[in-house]
């Protein structure tokens, strides 16, 4: 089973959103890494990168495959988890902590209401 | 209408209960990994693993002529095995392509085991037959497609052997590439020193009735030598690393075994057998393109099948294809094989791989692409 914390909002494209204030922190859910399996390469959007919510803006490749990683929510990528290019494994040890990608300040705030709520994504994931 | 149902082995059971994730693989159901791809690599390269190979296919041959047949399908030369010994072989089409890429075995004075891809099972069975009823139809021979009866499983790594003296103190004696014919719960079981690893390792054979018994027995061996169940996923990354070719991406019916850089495997001194001229040919005058093994010299996503192949040299001419790539665990970068054109096959050439639309800098390497320090 994963994990799936109830403080957080959920893109049904597997990623997690922690709203802070006028940021967020975006990752991957325990769902995502588990499917993956174990994280061989991530690239994430840079700094100052401006994305719209739905935007293919990184790709996580795990030994088996690629996949695209798309934005839950619209802004401007304000930082980014620089230690996931030497240590991509630390996703599938801590999804919701060290594994974070990037944080992103919100350009849109409405669209968080858009998001999954967690038992919405718990119900996406168990069917 | 849904898709045929896939084929499981006498030991799906066993990989459900081990919360195997199971996949489809040349139309069975197979454990792609139990824990990590990552984890089980480590273990076959450290310790040793355990995979279900049931699904790869059995052909026995045997009568007065199954040498002098199967020597005019094969490109190897079965007349140099004594009885107890296997070689790596190639099943041509008359142009040379490839059908399959397999294992002979002489079993005693006139009977022969080939082991099989699981995807080709039913394609060389059917070519194999066509052969034998047409051009072949005066020799001497019976053959027998034994997959549907057996059951295999690769005891993989460094501690294999000490796993199996347990079982069959007999076993660790046999050297590479040999086969023993023993017993195992009353029923027969072949026991090779073969594998597709890189590793030290045994592949063994026995009747679908008793491979969950051969499975929990060489488990509760392995307990303390490191022993863990390991799936397709680490079976692909080990081959890889090792250089061995995989039927469907290095072979296919459009590749010849020389292009593939397997023309060790062909022994052109055989008289008149099936592709000889292609292979004379391709010998005398050189290929086009060649298969090769590469890793990545910086910083890259791991390479996949499919991503195109430049030269590294001024020209950045398109070279060729990655025929299969992923992250190599145990050099800790991305590794492949694919085609080149020939002048690019040397080691130590610089080339590029094309990762979604940049170019990233690659170094053809030579076969094993990983090798464990002396």
């Amino acid at each position: 089973m994963s994990d799936i914390p109830t403080d957080l909002k959920y893109a049904s494209s597997h990623e997690w959103v922690r709203v802070e204030g006028d940021t967020a922190v975006i990752g991957i859910s325990d769902h995502a890494q588990q499917e993956l399996t174990d994280l061989a390469f991530i690239e994430l959007p840079e700094v100052g990168a401006a994305l719209s919510a739905g935007d293919a803006c990184g790709v996580v490749e795990s030994v088996k495959t690629a996949s695209d990683l798309y934005a839950p929510v619209s802004g401007e990528v304000t930082e980014i988890n620089d230690a996931l290019e030497s240590e991509p494994g630390t996703v599938n040890e801590d999804p919701y902590g060290d594994g974070w990608f990037y944080r992103i300040r919100l350009s849109n705030a409405d669209e968080i209401e858009d998001l999954l709520t967690p038992e919405d994504y718990a119900e996406q994931v168990n069917i | 209408m849904g898709k045929p149902a896939l084929k499981r082995t006498p030991l799906y059971e066993t990989h459900v209960a081990l919360d195997g994730r199971l996949v489809e693989f040349g139309g069975w159901e197979m454990p792609v990994l139990y824990t990590s791809i990552v984890k089980e690599h480590h273990a076959v390269r450290d310790a040793a693993g355990l995979f279900d190979i049931s699904h790869m296919g059995e052909f026995l041959f045997e009568g007065p002529d199954a040498k002098k047949f199967l020597n005019k399908l094969l490109t190897n030369d079965l007349s140099r095995l004594e009885p107890g010994q296997g070689q790596y072989s190639l099943l041509c089409q008359d142009n040379g392509g490839v059908i399959d890429d397999l294992y002979a075995y002489r079993l005693g004075e006139t009977r022969y085991l080939l082991v099989v891809n699981a995807s080709r099972v039913e394609v060389d069975w059917m070519w194999i037959r066509a052969q034998r009823n047409t051009r072949y139809k005066s020799l001497e021979l019976e053959m027998t497609d034994a997959s549907g009866d057996h059951a295999a499983m690769a005891l993989q790594g460094p501690t294999s052997a000490a796993i199996l003296e347990g079982l069959f103190l007999s076993a660790v004696d046999l050297e590479k590439n040999r086969i023993a014919e023993l017993e195992f719960g009353g029923a027969p079981i072949w026991i090779s020193r073969t594998g597709y690893t890189g590793e030290d390792g045994f592949e063994l054979i026995t009747t679908n009735d008793h491979a969950v018994a051969l499975w929990e027995k060489l488990t509760a061996l392995g307990q303390a030598l490191g022993l863990v169940p390991a799936g397709l996923g680490a079976r692909d990354t080990l081959r890889t690393e090792a250089g061995y070719s995989l039927y469907g991406h290095e072979l296919t019916s459009d590749t010849t075994p020389i292009e593939a850089g397997l023309g060790w495997a062909v022994a052109d001194h055989k008289i008149g057998f099936i592709g000889k001229d292609t292979f004379i040919a391709q010998k005398q005058d050189g290929v086009s393109r060649k298969c090769i093994g590469f890793r990545m010299t910086g910083k890259s996503a791991p390479p996949r099948e499919r991503y195109l192949i430049f030269a590294g040299d001024d020209s950045g001419r398109e070279i060729g294809e990655v025929t299969s790539g992923t992250q190599s665990p145990s050099l800790g970068c991305g590794i492949g094989l694919g085609y080149v054109e020939t002048a690019y096959a040397k080691s130590g050439t610089p080339i590029e791989i094309e990762i979604r639309n940049r170019r990233f800098p690659a170094e053809v390497v030579r076969r094993p692409i990983f090798r464990k320090p002396d």
